[in-house]
């Protein structure tokens, strides 16, 4: 057992020196599969699902800040995403404003909500964490399902396409270079944010709060920061999906995008940026092909969701990344 | 108005007696393993299903009722041998994402096994409606609120007064020590499996005749059980029971006084304002956390 151990940890460090060195490298690669990526793909369909798989990945690298490096799990995200995307659709369609700035805005109400909650749920821990956000999750999923008059309701609501000084985003060809960008700036921001005194301080209470904070860091507010600054990424990539789909319905907010999101995260590998866009590009890719299973899409997605976890509990990429790293020895 | 605010609260008390069934089931998995399992609500899906589908094929409603306990237990039990039990040092997050994954396939299962449409299951004594302290009522509340009160009976007696009851007991409080007195900690977990699988599908009987059952009635039972199973305190049995009443009160009378369409905003709102101003729980021990 001491030996696994040790391996294992030597192992560990070995991943993480892996992906600390390859940090450029990452971004490099990640730039260099966006921009190839279009040679093969023939028609829109592809577009789309990409597009849909990078909306997903800026959600997924924000929630992987704050449940793989600062340890804080989140079921009610999607909660976030949906305001990101109904508020940026309320002010733009029924308001009037411009929809750079409606985003902007909806954006910062998101980050008010989550700063003013955020301080009484993240003293929560664990199981109670769970519930807590689960909760805010299924309110915010309920009150834009019920206020129909705004909303409207479950069907959904249309919305003003994107305009930026007067030219307007349309097309998936166009959408694709938009959010292959804001994928590429958001892995930057997380990046940065890990490598930065910041991010070994989340580390750090993610180890050990009580520890963290003997060693003078304080655990409440860089936990509140993390949540609010992943509400933030949920909102935007929200607000985008809003934009580039033209109409939203009440699912982006669900719990059982919620619990997407999180998958997402924890399938790619917790703890890791580029297991966060991986996760996510998988996971947003694999129902379309279960799409072809129709009746045994369900029952498949279930199974996989629950093998991959008992036999990779670490996650696609850094797992993967270890044998690879093993092999080459 | 006095016959309407009896009304709510039997309403209430009968919501609140299934929200406490299924609270019952997350607390005593939660206290084996320390695992939440999300797919509790699943289990009263199966139970109300199974029921519905062996009453079709002419079975006598009670031996249909102990049908569907007996599969849903044996659900459990394969869910702990072939998921739980293979990620024996997974961490939380990684068993919540396989006990809802579990919970995707079951209803997955449910929807290819049955169908997706809304089945009625008859009700246990007819439906020709009471009037109870100026309230009306249908038998199958009666029903519901006793079942509850006999398998409260029923658990404490076994928690108490068996030895595997007594060992689930002592696997709760201390696994270390429990283990060292010779329980065999795995049987415990397995076994906390199948009780829990029969408790929800207990409910999912109780309940199918009042509200019905489909492949997908398990997703918000299981999060009103859970949330029920917080706000009582988890894995406080007492709890459980106080949390899911409380928690189908609320609802009952938030849904009468304030707005139908509110009223699992109404859920949601005081479980977490409980959790901000007491995050064990009503009835939840104050634990202290080791460094």
């Amino acid at each position: 057992m001491a030996r696994f151990k040790a391996f294992a940890s030597n192992h560990l460090n070995a991943t993480d020196a892996w992906w600390a060195s390859s940090r450029t490298g990452g971004m490099a690669l990640l730039a260099l599969i966006i921009a190839l990526a279009p040679l093969a793909m023939t028609n829109n369909y592809f577009y789309d699902v990409a597009i849909l798989a990078g909306l997903n990945a800026i959600v997924c690298v924000g929630l992987n800040l704050l449940i793989g490096y600062a340890g804080q799990i989140s079921l009610g995200h999607a909660g976030f995403v949906g305001l990101g995307a109904y508020g940026s659709a309320l002010l733009g369609s029924r308001y009037g404003w411009p929809p750079l700035a409606a985003l902007v805005a909806a954006t910062a109400g998101v980050a008010l909500l989550a700063f003013v909650v955020g301080r009484p749920i993240l003293r929560l821990h664990g199981h109670y964490l769970a519930m807590a956000t689960l909760g805010l999750g299924i309110i915010v999923s309920i009150v834009i399902s019920t206020e129909d008059a705004l909303t409207g309701g479950p069907d959904g609501m249309p919305v003003a396409p994107l305009a930026v000084f007067g030219l307007i985003v349309q097309g998936e060809r166009t959408w694709y270079w938009v959010i292959g960008g804001c994928l590429l700036l958001a892995v930057w921001l997380a990046q940065n944010l890990i490598e930065s005194p910041i991010g070994r301080a989340l580390r750090a209470l993610h180890t050990s709060e009580i520890a963290a904070e003997v060693a003078g860091i304080d655990s409440a507010r860089h936990k509140l920061m993390v949540f609010v600054i992943s509400a933030v990424f949920a909102a935007v990539a929200g607000g985008l999906t809003a934009y580039y789909a033209g109409f939203i319905t009440p699912a982006k907010a669900s719990f059982l995008h919620s619990i997407e999101l999180v998958t997402m995260v924890v399938f790619g590998g917790m703890a890791s940026t580029f297991g966060a866009v991986v996760g996510a590009a998988i996971l947003t890719v694999l129902p379309q092909v279960l799409t072809l299973l129709k009746d045994y899409e369900m029952v498949v997605f279930g199974a996989l969701m629950m093998f991959t976890m008992i036999f990779l509990p670490r996650g696609v990429v850094p797992t993967l990344a270890g044998y690879w790293l093993r092999r080459a020895r | 108005m006095d016959s309407q605010w009896t009304q709510f609260l039997a309403g209430g008390l009968t919501a609140g007696s299934v929200y406490a069934l299924v609270a019952l089931g997350f607390s005593i998995i939660f206290n084996a393993s320390r695992v939440i399992n999300f797919a509790q609500g699943e289990f009263v899906m199966i139970g109300g299903m199974s029921a519905v589908s062996l009453v079709a094929t002419a079975v006598p409603l009670p031996i249909a009722i102990a049908g569907a306990i007996v599969i849903a237990s044996v659900v459990g039990l394969l869910l702990e041998k072939l998921a739980v039990e293979r990620a024996p040092h997974a961490d939380v997050v990684t068993l919540i994402i396989i006990t809802i994954g579990a919970s995707i396939f079951l209803r997955g299962l449910a929807q290819l096994v049955w169908d997706k449409g809304i089945h009625p299951l008859p009700a246990f004594s007819g439906d020709r409606p009471i009037a109870l302290l100026g309230a009306t009522i249908v038998p199958q509340s009666l029903w519901v609120f006793g079942a509850m009160v006999v398998i409260v009976a029923v658990l404490s007696w076994f928690f108490g007064r068996t030895l595997l009851g007594k060992a689930m007991l002592a696997t709760s409080h201390n696994r270390l020590a429990a283990q060292l007195v010779g329980i065999d900690v795995a049987k415990v977990l397995f076994a906390s499996f199948g009780l829990a699988g029969a408790l929800g599908a207990i409910a999912g009987v109780l309940i199918a005749p009042i509200t019905f059952t489909s492949y997908d009635v398990g997703v918000m039972l299981g999060l009103k059980g859970f949330a029920a199973a917080m706000l009582g305190g988890l894995g406080s049995f007492a709890g459980a029971i106080v949390g899911g009443l409380v928690l189908g009160l609320l609802e009952s009378l938030s849904a009468g006084y304030i707005s139908s369409a509110y009223k699992d905003v109404v859920a949601f709102l005081i479980m977490l304002v409980v959790l901000f101003f007491r995050p064990r729980g009503i009835l939840g021990a104050l634990q202290s956390i080791r460094v």
